[in-house]
């Protein structure tokens, strides 16, 4: 009878330190820091691939943003464009 | 600092859908997810009007608020970019939009909804810029190589402007101005938070 009293204590142990050894459903890495656009596509940092748009420093984000503007200008405001 | 908007120009869009096709090509979205598509309003009544709708990675963007991962985040650019990895599909941001900008596709046997995919801006996502993973993920990161997104610069009639706020703003102020009309802009004030985008001038255009 003594066993199995213990058994049954030592069964509903286990069932309550069940819940112990599950894995943590957390967001346990979170969101990855992305690139920054002006960085370039290039395997290395700072670098350019062929379908880099000519005409700006890839690397340098006060070239990149001025590029874009002019690019932007350039290809849809045609009051500048044609004028 | 660049802050990249988008700008519909309700009086120029022609319902031609050159901005969808554009964006499918460019990025190869999946069958069933449209990121772009051409709303038009009152069609077939004298008068109707076209609008391109899209993710307008709004200022204050109210899918990123309601996300229970925090799959979101915010570029330095002003693009509103979700991890993959990280997003669990629950459809919360779906229902969170105003402009319908999230979109499910589905995947495995019984239609269950996959990852949200939507617009990046052609801005790519949380990967290595220019990256294969990048690309299967979120398409192309044409703002990367220095490019604007594919739907604005293909737009023919260049409905749709895509840019730094500042000179987008300046392109749509320039039509106004030459029009003497239609200062307002769908969604700017939606997206943006400008009391006075979505609202007609008043006391010759002072408001």
């Amino acid at each position: 009878m003594k066993r199995l009293w213990t058994s049954a204590a030592l069964l509903a142990a286990a069932l309550l330190l069940g819940a112990c050894s599950e894995k943590p459903q957390t967001d346990a890495h979170g969101v990855r820091v992305d690139a920054a656009p002006w960085t370039g596509t290039g395997a290395q940092a700072n670098t350019g691939t062929p379908f880099t748009a000519p005409g700006w420093k890839v690397g340098d984000r006060a070239s990149w943003q001025e590029h874009l503007k002019q690019r932007a200008n350039n290809g849809q405001n045609e009051y500048t464009r044609i004028n | 600092m660049a802050r990249m908007k988008f700008v519909c120009d309700s009086e120029r869009c022609i319902e031609c859908n050159g901005c969808v096709t554009a964006c499918k090509n460019e990025n190869e979205v999946p069958w069933g997810v449209n990121r772009r598509r051409v709303v038009t309003l009152n069609d077939g009544v004298p008068g109707e009007k076209s609008i391109s709708v899209a993710c307008m990675h709004c200022s204050d963007a109210p899918c990123m608020a309601v996300c229970p991962v925090q799959c979101f985040y915010r570029t330095d650019e002003g693009v509103v970019l979700h991890d993959k990895d990280v997003c669990i599909g629950c459809g919360y941001c779906s229902y969170a939009c105003p402009f319908g900008a999230p979109q499910f596709p589905s995947q495995g046997t019984f239609g269950a909804r996959g990852k949200m995919d939507k617009c990046t801006f052609c801005a790519g996502g949380p990967e290595a810029n220019g990256s294969e993973a990048e690309f299967e993920k979120y398409g192309r990161n044409r703002l990367a190589e220095g490019k604007l997104p594919a739907c604005a610069e293909m737009c023919s009639t260049k409905a749709l402007l895509a840019g730094d706020g500042d000179v987008v703003a300046d392109i749509f102020r320039t039509r106004v101005v030459a029009r003497g009309k239609g200062a307002e802009v769908w969604g700017w004030g939606t997206a943006y938070g400008s009391q006075q985008a979505g609202t007609a001038p008043v006391n010759g255009g002072t408001k």
